[in-house]
Formats: structure tokens, sequence, C-alpha cells
């Protein structure tokens, strides 16, 4: 069980960058340096290799994945996850290093890889499978399981260029979904589809990695990461920044994140100037870390160099499943009348009915009559709830999916046909 | 359990190991690009036989009824349709297997084979066609009342050295192509050209006889005579230099193709 499946050792990937600016790519730079001195052009090239500018996109990266692990990477955009995935999926060649990989390897980079739009969505199963390296007596096996995860029985046969995206990502991640290989690589497949196909898909790999098998996956949500993932790996410029518990992993990631996201905004129209959002917790602390049934006070700096009249603020809340609430002065009237100088202002959200997941808060800001926009609703601060639901009385079965499910819940009572009626909710246990 | 190591520099053996595992795909991507090139199409798979059959009636007319090109006695569509087959056979597969891996870009990008796979798969679905529109030459030769000789026993042996040639020379293009896009524009060049410069609107017997071996340089020009010689058999002579100049071309240009494929398939990915 804990022999290793993927030894990788020193591995290093460089790109060469600049090569194109230097035009020696295209054929008639080739020929013509070639024409003019046979001899030299050797010397040119050479020359024009050492100005080019070497970048490693991985260096010196060392793991061992062991079988039946499922592994969370993380990192930043250009941190060099893409290229590891690559290399293990053999797409193109490390530059220095070795990888040893024993048993079959599936990688799923992209969903819907080698999909023709012209074909059906039968042909196109048939293709895509094969594509994926399943022969084709296993897609003749497995074609009605396919059909029936996609749920697209009735568009097998249209071709697949008149199919919603939503029906083209079904299809495409139920072929993918059947593969069985020993290891398998994916890449941020699920930003794509609604929130209940992306259930279903990380329901499927978790099928799959409780079969013993190992899973690599790279993904930016990091729910995901946390419900699927033992093991986290985060990645910084290429090398390895920090490998052990995912939990671990990614609350240090977590916060680094938020760190490094400080929100700022000016906007010279309006002379309006947002120097900071910071976080809150009721005690006045700064933080990114709220327990269920928590307040989160939402702290805006601005200076207003401008006055600024009937400023409208929008406030929200947004979670992995989409937007949970927002405080909205378009809708409550409880607009200041301006704002102006130096100043603060808060919103403060009263016992947080969410559930333990990572969420965003946003923020725009409007005037004359909320027709004009300064800002944007976009993210203006990040944070996670934490905390263990059995302290608020929860205690079933899949409580420990809680993660992936709604994000928001409303204080609820059963009332059972016994004539007993339990409540529940997120409200802060009393101690 | 299988054993897979990834490291700088790559194994040969892994390789051909890998394009048998992958057997399977070359006929799904032949049957892909089949599939795709006559949909929303009227006539269909007709059209295999109307391309041709439409370049047979300009050829016969320029170079038979206006240029009024030796026939050596033989109905000349014919004559210029034995040597169309393996022309248009050889410069589908350089116009559009050429290609190939650049339109199959997202493919390369995103998932690992063999890239051989693609080249070849888009060769055979040219050769598919080079199969439907040899039914027509059956029933041209009906038509004409042309029973072959025992000589079209050599004619697979000349649909083997077309097929080396289409494939070699596609493994070149079709390499070439993901770093130079330059060959998008010799490519219809060159088969525009070679349309005159190969006889296939006339017969090579036309070219001087001290002129003979350097034509047969072109080596379509042993490719054609050869399909000539086996189909109508009876009054043609062939040149056997010019089917061995052929042969040996061929063959240097599959060895030369696999070798700058393989050298170049590495950094595919990195560059396309």
């Amino acid at each position: 069980m804990n022999k290793p499946v993927i030894t990788i050792e020193n591995l290093g990937k460089c790109y060469t960058v600049g090569q194109r600016r230097n035009g020696n790519e295209g054929l008639r730079h080739s020929i013509e340096a070639a024409m003019r001195s046979p001899l030299g052009w050797l010397k040119t090239h050479r020359q024009n290799k050492s100005r080019q500018v070497d970048f490693w996109a991985l260096k010196d990266v060392s793991l061992e994945i062991k079988q039946g692990d499922v592994v969370g990477v993380i990192g930043r955009n250009g941190a060099g996850k893409s290229t590891l995935l690559k290399l293990l999926s053999r797409i193109t060649v490390p530059t220095e290093g070795r990888i040893r990989i024993d048993g079959r390897i599936a990688s799923l980079l992209e969903v819907g890889t080698g999909f023709h739009q012209e074909l059906t969505g039968r042909e196109n199963i048939f293709l895509n499978g094969a594509i994926l390296g399943m022969s084709r007596a296993e897609i003749i096996r497995k074609f009605d399981e396919i059909v029936e995860f996609s749920g697209i029985e009735e568009f097998l046969d249209t071709p697949v260029k008149r199919y919603s995206s939503g029906m083209y990502v079904r299809l495409a991640f139920a072929v993918a979904a059947h593969l069985e290989p020993d290891v398998l690589i994916v890449d941020e497949v699920l930003a794509v589809g609604d929130a209940a196909f992306q259930k279903k898909c990380l329901g499927k790999m978790g099928d799959f990695a409780q079969s013993g098998r190992t899973i690599l996956f790279v993904s930016h949500n990091m729910e995901a990461i946390r419900t699927l993932c033992q093991r986290g790996i985060w990645l910084k410029g290429g090398r390895i920044y920090r490998d052990g518990a995912a939990d671990d992993v990614l609350e240090d990631y977590f916060n680094d994140t938020a760190n490094e996201l400080a929100f700022s905004f000016a906007n010279r129209d309006h002379g309006l100037m947002i120097q900071k959002v910071i976080l809150k917790n009721a005690r006045g602390d700064e933080t990114s870390q709220f327990r269920p049934g928590e307040d989160l006070i939402v702290e805006i700096t601005y200076d207003a160099q401008k006055p600024l009249a009937d400023p409208y603020i929008v406030v929200g809340v947004q979670g992995i499943n989409g937007s949970c609430f927002a405080a909205n002065m378009l809708l409550d009237g409880h607009q200041p009348q301006a704002m102006e100088g130096s100043g603060r202002l808060a919103c403060r959200f009263k016992s947080l009915p969410l559930f333990p997941q990572s969420y965003s808060v946003k923020m725009s800001i409007r005037t004359n009559n909320g027709h004009d926009m300064i800002l944007n609703y976009q993210d203006v601060a990040y944070f996670s709830v934490v905390g263990d639901l059995a302290e608020y009385g929860y205690k079933g079965e899949f409580v420990s999916r809680a993660s992936r499910s709604t994000s928001v819940v409303v204080p609820y009572e059963w009332c059972l046909p016994d004539g007993t009626s339990v409540s529940v909710s997120l409200a802060l246990p009393c101690k | 359990m299988t054993q897979l190591v990834i490291e700088a520099g790559n194994t040969e053996l892994q390789y051909w190991r890998d394009l048998w595992r992958y057997r399977e795909l070359f006929y799904f991507l032949a049957w892909r690009d089949l599939l795709v090139r006559y949909k929303q199409t009227v006539v269909g798979v007709g059209w295999s036989i109307i391309r041709p059959l439409l370049t047979m009636l300009v050829l016969t007319i320029v170079f038979g009824k206006l240029g009024k090109m030796p026939s050596g006695g033989r109905p000349y569509p014919l004559l210029v349709f034995c040597g169309m087959l393996p022309w248009q056979f050889f410069s589908t597969a350089l116009s559009e297997s050429g290609n190939s891996l650049v339109t199959n870009s997202a493919l390369i990008s995103k998932v690992y084979f063999p890239r051989l796979v693609i080249t070849v798969s888009s060769v055979i679905t040219s050769f598919v066609d080079f199969l439907i529109s040899s039914v027509f030459i059956v029933a041209l030769m009906i038509w004409y009342h042309q029973a072959p000789t025992t000589k079209v026993l050599f004619l697979p042996g000349f649909v083997l050295l077309v097929f080396g040639a289409s494939f070699g020379a596609t493994v070149w293009i079709s390499a070439l192509m993901v770093q130079y896009r330059d060959f998008r524009f010799i490519v219809p060049f060159v088969v525009q050209f070679g349309l005159y410069i190969s006889p296939v609107g006339f017969e090579s017997a036309v070219v001087p006889q001290r002129f003979r071996l350097l034509y047969s340089l072109n080596p379509m020009v042993g490719i054609i005579d050869g399909f000539r010689w086996s189909l109508l058999g009876a009054r043609s002579i062939i040149y056997w230099p010019g089917i061995a100049i052929a042969a040996a071309e061929v063959f240097v240009l599959i060895v030369s193709g696999i070798w700058y494929f393989r050298k170049t398939e590495q950094i595919f990915a990195d560059v396309i």
C-alpha cells in the first residue's frame, strides 16, 4: 500500500525566453544565415543562444508520491503547477532530472480534449476515449455507463457544436471519469460546469481515491482540495515551498494570499481612494478566519479628496456556490449623505450563518442614484470559516461533506412525526 | 505493472512501444477526419470522385486536345487518370497532412501520445480517398475496353511506393510546419508546380531521352510511370532507372523524415 508510485528526482524544466524576439525562428532567417556563411551560421546560432534568457519554470523538484495518496498541488499562477503536470503527463520533456511512474497513468489537463465540433456525442465518446488512451473494447464496455453519467442520452446523435456548454462539459467529463488508471492527474477541470455538476465530478474523484488509487490534483478551488486531498504541495517560483498535510498547507497558503491581497483602489474622476479593506471579528481583531456564528466586520478606510454625494455601497459575501448575502445601500437606502476627507466605514454581518468553507468579500461603490459606477463589484478581501460542526450539534453521517454543501444555513426547526421538534442553527454554542 | 521513466533525452524503445500501444488511435483519428470531411456536404463522399474527374477533363482538354500530346494510341482520359491517381494522393497528403500537427495543436498541448500517430493517420485519410477514386479507374477501363495485363500484379508495389513518398514528405513537412509556418505558403506552391513538372497530363516519354535521367529525379515521375505501365500495360515501355531512383528517394525521405520528426517532437508542445 505504501509503495511509491511516482518518484521525482531533481526535476527541472527550462524554457528559453526571448527566442522569438531575436527572430531566429523564422525559416527565412535560418536559410539566409546559412547562405551567407555556412560556417559562420553555427557561430551566430550559438551567439543568439547566449543572448536568450533561460527561464526555469520548474527547478530541483524532488518528491515521492505513494500509492493511494491524494495530493493537491497549489500555487499562484506561474508557480510551475501546469509545467509539473505537463511533465508528468509526458506532454513535454524535462530539461533535467527524472520521473519514475509505476502503473498506468492518465491525465486530464482539460475537459474535452480532442472533441470535434462536427461529430456527434456518440462519435466523440469514442474519439475522446481513444485519445485519452482507452482501447476500443474498453470504450464499448463502458459506453452505457458514460452516457448515463453524462445525462445527455437524448442528444447522443447531435453534433456537439449544438450542445450547450454545460452539456459539452458533462459529456467530456463523463468520458474522462471512466478512465481507470492507477494514477490520475487532474488540472483545473472543475472550474467549468455548474455547481451541481462540479459536485458530481468531485464525488467521482472521491470514489476514485477511495478505491486506493493515486490522484494528483491541481485546483484553485481550495475547498475541493480540502475535501479531496490528504496531502498538499505548495509550489512557489518553480520549487516546492511546502509539502505536508493538506489542511496545514492550505491554511498557510490561504493566509499568505490574504496578506498579499491588500486591496486598494483609486478613482480619479470622483477623487475617491479606498486605502484598505480589513476584516475583523467581534473582538475587533483583524483576521481572515471566522467561526460559524461569529460576527464579520468589513471595515473600509477611505480618503475622499472631493466630497462624494450619496455614495451607494454594496458589500457582499460570496462562497464556492455563488453569492451568499449582501448589504446593499441601493436597496436599504441607508447611504451616507456624503463621504468627505479621510474616514472609515464598516459593515457588520451578524452571526455568520456559514458553513466551514472559503469565502470572498465583494464590494461596489456607486453614486448619482446608483447610475455612476465608481468601483465595480469585485473581490476586496478573503476569509475562511473554520470550525467543528459537532460543536454546533451537527452529528449526521455525512457531516464531513458539509464543506461541499450549500454555504448558508438559516436557523431551522424539524417537526418530527412523533411530535418532537429539533432546532438547528449555526449560532455560536454557549460556553 | 507497467513502469515508466521520464527523463531528459528520451529512450527510443519506449517510443516505438507506445506507438504500438496507441495503434487504435491511428484508426480513430483517420475515422474522425473522414467523418468530418463530408459532414454538411450535399454530395458527400462523391467529392472524392468529382474532384479527380473534373481535373481529368481539364487536363485531357489542355494537353490532349489543345496541346496534341501523344498518347501512344491509348484513350487520353485514361492516360491522364492513371497519372492523376498517384498524384492526387501525394498532393492531398502534402497539403492536408502537412498541416496536421498544427491543426491538432489542441491535442498536442493537452495530452500525450506519439505524435507520429497524427501524421500517419492523416496520410491514411488521403489514402482512403485514393482507394475511392481508384474505383473510377476500373469503370474507365471497362468503358474504353482496356483489359489489364499481368503487369497489374506490379501495381501494389507502386501503390506502396506512392504511400511511402506521401508519408515521407508529410512527416518532414508536418514537423517543419510546427516551427516554421512558412511551409503553409510553400506547400501549395509545390503542389501547383508539381502538377506540371510531373507527367500527370502527359506521358514522360515526351521528355527527350537525354534528359530522362535528370527528369526522373522527381520521384513522382517514376511512380506515375509505374502506375501507367502496370495499369495500361501493352504498349507502355517502362524506364527502370527512373523507378529505382524513385524508390531510393522514397527510402531516404522516410528515414530522414522520421529522424527529423523524432528529433523535434520533444519540443512540439513548447513551440506549437
